[in-house]
């Protein structure tokens, strides 16, 4: 079962033509993703071809793709000066879900992101995120979807090869995923930790949920909050960053403990608190879900 | 990236924001000239180092164990004595709660006009993740370190999160001066000041303000007394503010990981003696966990990205071997668009042009690995491969000679 997307799902791809964009158009393609347009100003009326010869008309404007192909997801590989405005053209044209794979926004240009958004009706994933996947069926993003099964753990993380890690894990051990979303490693994202586990507590089709989080912010706290209140299904959790130091940007723009917030030992108390298992070794994360899933003490 | 004081207050005066009239100096004999042409009886001579705490800090000399000067921030009252002060203070470390056992070089200092102070109040913003927007916060209590007032009196702190289109409102600068008991002539030029920090914070791509104290003069002159300014990495890559980028010191950074930086790769200084290896962020510092788990100490953070080609190997390579404390190397890797077996042909390459003389351990997963396994057995170097990531992290840590 997915929650976002299924084999249902048109894409476009925002830098379509560029060397990410074609890259990953080809890896969506060859996934089995049915991806339908592509945006590149100045481009309009060409036609990108694929490794396989799949030919995939070219448009200037998202408005041009959605009313020529009926595209109804969006994935973004516009550089960083100007992915911003990439998402909110999608949004504005409409589109329902915008996955921003750019890594390398500005903070106040997510900030003026996060403001346009409120007052439309389109779903941001990212930024800074390698996507969403729904195994078997598509995948929105640049996760290599060999190593995804179908079935119904679902995945949600702010990394990306960590989140690889884990679905390889779980695959390993014969525990398909029913999607993995990658909510991105900024500090002012489109989705956080609450909306997705929103959906998979929802999603007939996932039993169990891992996440992933990091240091920096407050989201796995407030995740912690909603999970004892709400969560049907059982969580595992895995927090990397335990071993950073304070005030040093790990990499993602917000992976970073300030003032004494942010530390993954907060974010492992308070999921603790919640009821959720916690992993402690990253190697781990597929093992405890066996055991939870197994009725074994986490 | 940190902006100094005395840079901070440049921008500032850009903005309109009112600082007193100061000069930054690097020699002795500077500071002797800049005390005399800012005719004031009272100056101050500050050290300039990227960390707060500076007043209630300690000069050392370069042993730093022999006290050479009691704070950073020297009142002074003749260029006599600024020029004392600054002799004190130049080429000397100073340690301060926030700088480090080390300290830092203080370079250069500001020598500043003196006023008299009335009230010191607090002002900053920074972003509020959670709401997706910069909040303005003020307080009475100036001079403190605002996470003590927030932790011991979390009321007296004053908020604003404002909308970055639409700007800080009239009614929301108002409602911060009367919160902060001005009034008059001190009211309205708080008013103009808060406008301005608001505005300077979005357009210069701050993540951070701080201007503690922000004083009133006995005179009823308000004035930032200190500033502090951080300012969004991203921002200076996209080379959104060449002024700003134009005021980077980069003898206050750890020089591996400036040189990192510019090669594209993201790396953070540890105290360890593991060199990691990794691509992904979450990858990167949950392979530091794991060592650490092990019983090992990380020397490094570093994100390779998804470049993880020969060139970017060899620049990683040089980039950790730079750190004469690390003892084996560690790289883990989760190929996925990237194939496996162009990464250990890389390593192998990467290796033998840059000759690495300390053990490395590889643990590759994901596209082709039984190839890139092959090649890495088959290349002769001294390059153990490791079945999964706490397998690498034992491995390294015997090579290491860190065995618990």
């Amino acid at each position: 079962m997915s929650i976002m997307v299924d084999k249902n799902t048109r894409i476009v791809v925002q830098g379509l033509t560029g060397e990410a964009g074609t890259v990953h158009g080809n890896g969506m393609l060859e996934y089995g993703s049915a991806v339908v347009a592509g945006v590149t100003p100045g481009k309009g009326g060409t036609q990108w071809e694929s490794k396989k010869g799949a030919k995939v008309p070219v448009f200037n404007t998202v408005e041009q793709a959605v009313n020529a192909t009926g595209c109804n997801a969006s994935v973004i590989f516009v550089p960083g000066a100007a992915a911003a405005d990439g998402v909110m053209e999608a949004a504005a044209a409409g589109i329902p879900l915008a996955v921003c794979i750019t890594e390398g926004i500005s903070i106040m240009d997510e900030v003026r992101l996060r403001a346009f958004l409120k007052e439309k009706k389109t779903r941001m994933i990212g930024p800074n995120c390698p996507g969403v996947i729904t195994p078997g069926q598509t995948k929105l993003g640049i996760m290599p979807g060999y190593i995804h099964k179908p079935g119904d753990i679902g995945v949600v993380s702010r990394s990306g090869t960590l989140t690889y890690e884990a679905v390889w894990q779980l695959s390993a051990l014969g525990y398909g995923q029913s999607s993995a979303v990658g909510i991105g490693g900024d500090p002012v994202q489109g989705t956080d930790f609450i909306d997705v586990l929103t959906l998979f507590n929802q999603d007939p089709g996932t039993r169990a949920v891992v996440m992933i989080g990091e240091i920096g912010g407050t989201m796995e706290e407030e995740a912690a909050a909603w999970i004892k209140a709400n969560m049907k299904k059982p969580v595992v959790a895995f927090i990397g960053g335990q071993t950073a130091p304070p005030g040093k940007r790990m990499g993602h723009a917000g992976a970073i403990i300030q003032g004494g917030k942010g530390t993954a030992a907060a974010k492992y108390d308070a999921l603790r608190a919640a009821g959720v298992a916690c992993v402690q070794s990253p190697a781990d994360m597929g093992k405890i879900m066996k055991a939870v899933l197994e009725g074994k003490a986490a | 990236m940190n902006l100094h004081e005395f840079q901070a207050k440049e921008v500032f005066r850009k903005y309109g924001i009112p600082v007193s009239k100061g000069a930054v100096v690097e020699t002795p004999d500077q500071a002797a000239e800049a005390y005399t042409k800012l005719e004031s009886p009272l100056a101050v001579v500050k050290s300039q180092i990227h960390a707060g705490g500076r007043g209630k800090g300690t000069v050392y000399e370069k042993d730093l164990k022999t006290v050479r000067l009691q704070g950073g921030v020297k009142l002074v009252k003749s260029a006599a004595e600024a020029k004392e002060m600054a002799a004190k203070i130049l080429g000397y470390p100073l340690v301060t709660k926030q700088s480090g056992p080390h300290g830092r070089i203080v370079r250069r200092v500001y020598v500043e006009a003196g006023c008299d102070i009335d009230r010191e109040l607090y002002l900053g913003a920074v972003l509020d993740r959670k709401a997706g927007k910069p909040v303005l916060m003020a307080s009475t209590q100036g001079g403190m370190e605002i996470e003590e007032v927030a932790e011991k009196n979390p009321q007296a702190i004053i908020k604003e999160h404002w909308d970055v289109g639409l700007g800080l409102q009239g009614y929301q600068a108002r409602r911060v001066a009367y919160a902060l008991g001005l009034s008059g002539d001190a009211f309205k030029q708080f008013y103009k000041m808060v406008m301005a920090v608001t505005k300077m914070f979005v357009e210069k791509d701050c993540t951070l303000l701080e201007i503690n104290p922000l004083v009133v003069t006995k005179k009823g002159e308000v004035l930032a007394l200190d500033g502090k300014m951080g300012i969004d990495d991203r921002a200076i890559e996209l080379k959104k503010q060449p002024d700003l980028e134009a005021m980077r010191d980069v003898s206050e950074e750890d020089p591996i990981e400036y040189e990192a930086a510019s090669y594209g790769l993201n790396y953070v200084s540890m105290e360890g003696n593991i060199g990691c290896m990794v691509n992904g962020a979450g990858l990167a510092m949950s392979t530091m966990d794991i060592i650490k788990q092990a019983g090992g100490a990380p020397a490094n953070f570093l994100d390779v990205g998804g470049g993880a080609n020969k060139d970017q190997v060899k620049k990683a390579f040089k980039l950790l071997l730079a750190n004469p404390e690390v003892k084996a190397l560690f790289i883990n890797i989760f190929g996925g668009i990237l194939r496996c077996d162009v990464l250990a042909q890389g390593i192998v390459d990467a290796v033998k042009e840059v000759d690495v003389k300390i053990p490395i351990v590889v643990r590759l997963e994901g596209t082709n690995v039984e190839i890139g396994r092959e090649i890495l057995k088959n290349s002769g170097l001294k390059i153990t491969a490791a079945a999964d990531m706490a397998d690498g992290a034992r491995k390294v840590i015997d090579a290491a000679g860190l065995k618990k």
